[in-house]
């Protein structure tokens, strides 16, 4: 019988008036994988930082093996066998791999750090659990899967055997998730206690022996892991969830967008976009599936006018917009909605009127002669965010005081409501919950049913297979193949990826 | 004069001028590398100088040939109190590193004379010390042909304890304990809490440390080369300091040497009077080279090199 690992009663977290979790009620056995779903904003990370230590309760009680804990510092937790692999990486850069995980914990001798001892211990976990780093190179220069790895064995390393993951797979390849799920189910068969948090369903019920809901911050229920994915996303939600996304049979339309030989290079004259070609017409939707780093940035930068173009060309609506500005692309019937919504979509401290406006507010009915009409900008903010649901206090709150979620609407409302006959959007449901990705979805398609192009960048494979009429797979800065989605397996698209050639992938995949 | 003098002289005076702007620079790289900017270099040399100038002359009496020596450790303990005001700013209040460390350079200056005043009867400069850190041929070490009559013969010991310093500074910066946390909280601060590794401690450690060396660099600046305390005593060395420390890539070793490279351009207006060719140069070329190479140096290095990846910004721990 499962032994309980980790009780929690009562737990309760303020933020000045905001309860981030109200009275939450827990067991965490060890050897079991036990999954906390939420949607952004539940407060699964606040539960999970008050057990490492990050956070202080503000009432209520947490047992650690049966022991009343008081965790003031990430200290404690260690000292009690709790580690957390966190979701942005705690990792500093410019140190290696083997200072990372010791940082802490250093093993001395003579008042010299044992780099020697404790590369032996490190290899040996390593092995272990088949978790493959390079311990002499600096987190700088390995892959984000590898940084991962090396995050799980510094939580290893202090003998940590109770594992919390918080949202692990977000920035992982299919095949690195699998093998993350293979490791989490490993150590929770040598009886340590595992947590996800996590808000993909399908991975959750792959891997997790319970599953607890909670929304709000109140605990909804802990079900046994053979749940139906609806069941589960209608408990997380609290309405009923439409996971469907209907694409419309739509007649082939002209080309909208059209790339050719690309190639994109920066300063120091490294080529991030490789002799690029890409057709979309009106009426689909291409999705650009590859993992983070190989060139879409650049790709949408180049095509939007915000990075200049090396080589080849670019037509839009059959208009050469190679080396267009900003504003040319937009004025010539582009919506752009950035994969960063902080950095490129929003101006932060600005409020919701003037960032509404960014797009239009130099022409009719905006402006006139030079004079911005701020009564006119009010009234079409007020009809926008309505229309789009973008949920606000007040028209003159910070875009930077919007959840995640409504400044990706707001962006949605200023980019699609222009009726563009291009929409480029890049991860635009990256970090949402369910609800919001639903929405943004249903957004997508209908520009797609109105005749428009959409060009869907995403690192998110389900996301690209679900919306995406055709998808193209970029590695490297250069498509390596592309195909109907209907023809092309999610194994096939992961092998794609890391740069393997549609007929090798297929042929990969068929041996199996 | 022959090359034997003429190359004793220009190390000897190299060194001399460059021992205050090692062991400051090394105290600015303690500071950065923990992440607090430390643009106070300045204010806390001219402490640093104000503290050992009135021990040497009060209690010169009592200590005799010690005094000198005793002389840096106040400077050194003056500068620690000074850079509380820094790290409690910077640290606690979150204040801009940039502007709690222009206070400090602003108000050492002030206060200082203001205190010279107090204790010196009104006079805004201080009496030439009667025991100052003289230079001093090392035995044994100078009795190596040719280099040792160069290198060790009338010699700045505190440039060579500069340079011990700066090697000690780089192995504990990279094999201890101590030196992997306090890097760490100057690369990754959130990295470091979530690791039970106290982000304020240890970013206290390297502001104190700032304070330490640079009291030091101030101390030794006034007693081994203007040898007594007035407004013009620190002109700029705080700056090279910060200057050597960059351009030495936040690394004790590449400090030190850059200290040595402005300490020698300090030495230039010295040097050039025995140089026949350079001679005729007028005096003022000399005088303004060390700041004048300090902005070249600036403007072509500054840019390329990297400073700690958190250096210049605050902390704040959840609850």
């Amino acid at each position: 019988m499962a032994e309980p690992a980790i009780k929690v009663t009562g737990l309760t977290k303020r933020f000045g008036d905001f309860v981030a979790n109200d009275h939450l009620d827990l067991t965490i056995n060890f050897g079991e994988v036990h999954a906390l779903l939420g949607e952004n904003g539940a407060g699964k990370t606040t539960m999970m930082n008050m057990l490492s230590g990050i956070l202080i309760p503000t009432s209520g009680t947490i047992e650690v093996r049966g022991k009343a804990a008081h965790l003031q510092s990430a200290k404690d937790a260690t000292a009690l066998g709790i580690g957390m692999v966190h979701q942005h990486f705690m990792l500093v850069e410019n140190f290696s791999v083997i200072d990372n995980i010791i940082l802490g914990a250093e093993p001395t001798k003579g008042g010299k750090i044992d780099r020697t001892k404790a590369k032996k211990d490190i290899m040996a976990l390593s092995e272990k659990y088949r978790l493959r780093i390079e311990p002499d190179a600096k987190i700088e220069d390995i892959s984000v899967g590898m940084q991962q790895r090396v995050e799980i064995l510094k939580v290893l390393y202090r003998q940590a055997d109770i594992l919390i993951f918080d949202e692990p797979t977000a920035v992982l390849t299919p095949q690195e998730i699998d093998e993350l799920l293979d490791i989490m189910r490993q150590l929770a068969s040598e009886g340590k206690a595992v947590v996800l948090i996590s808000h993909k369903l399908a991975e959750l019920r792959q891997v997790a022996d319970v599953i607890t809901i909670i929304r709000r911050g109140k605990k909804i229920d802990t079900v046994p892991a053979s749940t139906s994915t609806a069941e589960l996303a209608d408990k997380m939600v609290g309405r009923h969830v439409n996971f469907a996304r209907e694409r419309v049979p739509m007649p082939e339309g002209a080309p909208v967008l059209e790339v050719k030989d690309l190639v994109v290079e920066d300063k120091d004259k490294v080529a991030h976009v490789r002799d690029l070609s890409l057709m979309l017409r009106g009426g689909e939707i291409l999705g650009l599936a590859g993992i983070d780093g190989n060139g879409q940035s650049e790709f949408v930068k180049a095509i939007t006018g915000l990075l200049p173009v090396t080589a080849g060309q670019i037509l839009i609506g059959g208009k050469d917009l190679t080396h267009a500005t900003p504003r040319e692309v937009t004025e010539a019937s582009v919506g752009h909605i950035p994969e960063d919504r902080q950095r490129f979509g929003l101006v932060m401290p600005m409020d919701l009127v003037e960032n509404m406006s960014l797009q239009t507010y130099y022409k009719p009915p905006l402006s006139h002669h030079g004079v911005m009409d701020t009564k006119v900008m009010v009234q079409t903010t007020e009809q926008l965010l309505d229309d789009y649901d973008v949920r606000h206090a007040n028209l003159q709150q910070k875009a930077g005081d919007l959840s995640g979620g409504n400044q990706q609407k707001l962006i949605i409302a200023r980019e699609l409501s222009r009726d563009p006959q291009l929409v480029i959007a890049m991860n635009p449901t990256r970090g949402l919950d369910v609800g919001a990705i639903e929405f943004i979805h249903a957004q997508l398609l209908k520009a797609r049913a109105a005749g428009h192009a959409v060009l869907l960048i995403s690192f998110e494979l389900d996301e690209v297979r679900q919306l995406s009429d055709r998808i193209a797979v970029i590695h490297n800065g250069h498509i390596v193949g592309e195909s109907a989605t209907s023809d092309l397996t999610e194994q096939q698209i992961g092998l794609m990826m890391t740069g393997e050639t549609l007929e090798h992938a297929k042929e990969a995949t068929h041996e199996n | 004069m022959n090359l034997d003098t003429l190359l004793l002289t220009v190390i000897s005076t190299s060194l001399v001028y460059s021992a205050p702007l090692i062991f400051t620079a090394l105290g600015g790289t303690f500071s950065e590398r923990s992440g607090i900017v430390n643009v106070g270099l300045e204010g806390i040399m001219v402490m640093g100088a104000f503290g050992s100038v009135v021990f040497n002359l009060k209690m010169g009496d009592t200590f005799g040939a010690l005094t000198p020596w005793l002389g840096l450790l106040v400077g050194g303990a003056i500068g620690v109190l000074f850079s509380c005001i820094h790290a409690v700013a910077t640290i606690n209040w979150r204040t801009d590193h940039i502007i709690s460390g222009t206070v400090l350079n602003l108000m050492a200056p002030a206060l200082a004379v203001y205190l010279t005043k107090l204790i010196f009867d009104g006079r805004g400069q201080t009496d030439i010390l009667q025991h100052p850190l003289a230079t001093v041929t090392i035995p044994g070490l100078s009795a190596i042909p040719f280099i040792g009559h160069i290198f060790f013969t009338n010699t700045s010991l505190l440039a060579y304890l500069g340079i011990g310093v700066a090697i000690l500074s780089w192995w504990v910066l990279k094999y201890t304990k101590f030196g992997l946390r306090l890097r760490s909280v100057g690369e990754h601060p959130e990295a470091a809490d979530s690791l039970g590794i106290s982000v304020y401690k240890y970013r206290y450690i390297g502001v104190l440390l700032s304070g330490f060396l640079g009291g030091i660099g101030g101390a030794v600046m006034a007693q081994s080369i203007t040898l007594n305390f007035s407004a013009t005593t620190i002109v700029g060395q705080g700056f090279m300091s910060l200057a050597a420390l960059v351009f030495g890539k936040w690394h004790p070793i590449g400090a030190m040497g850059a200290a040595i490279f402005f300490g020698f351009a300090q030495s230039l207006a010295i040097i050039g009077k025995y140089v026949p060719v350079i001679a005729s140069v007028p005096d003022v070329w000399f005088t303004i080279a060390p700041y004048l190479i300090t902005i070249i140096v600036v403007v072509l290095f500054i840019g390329r090199s990297k400073a700690p990846a958190a250096d210049g910004t605050t902390f704040i721990k959840s609850h």
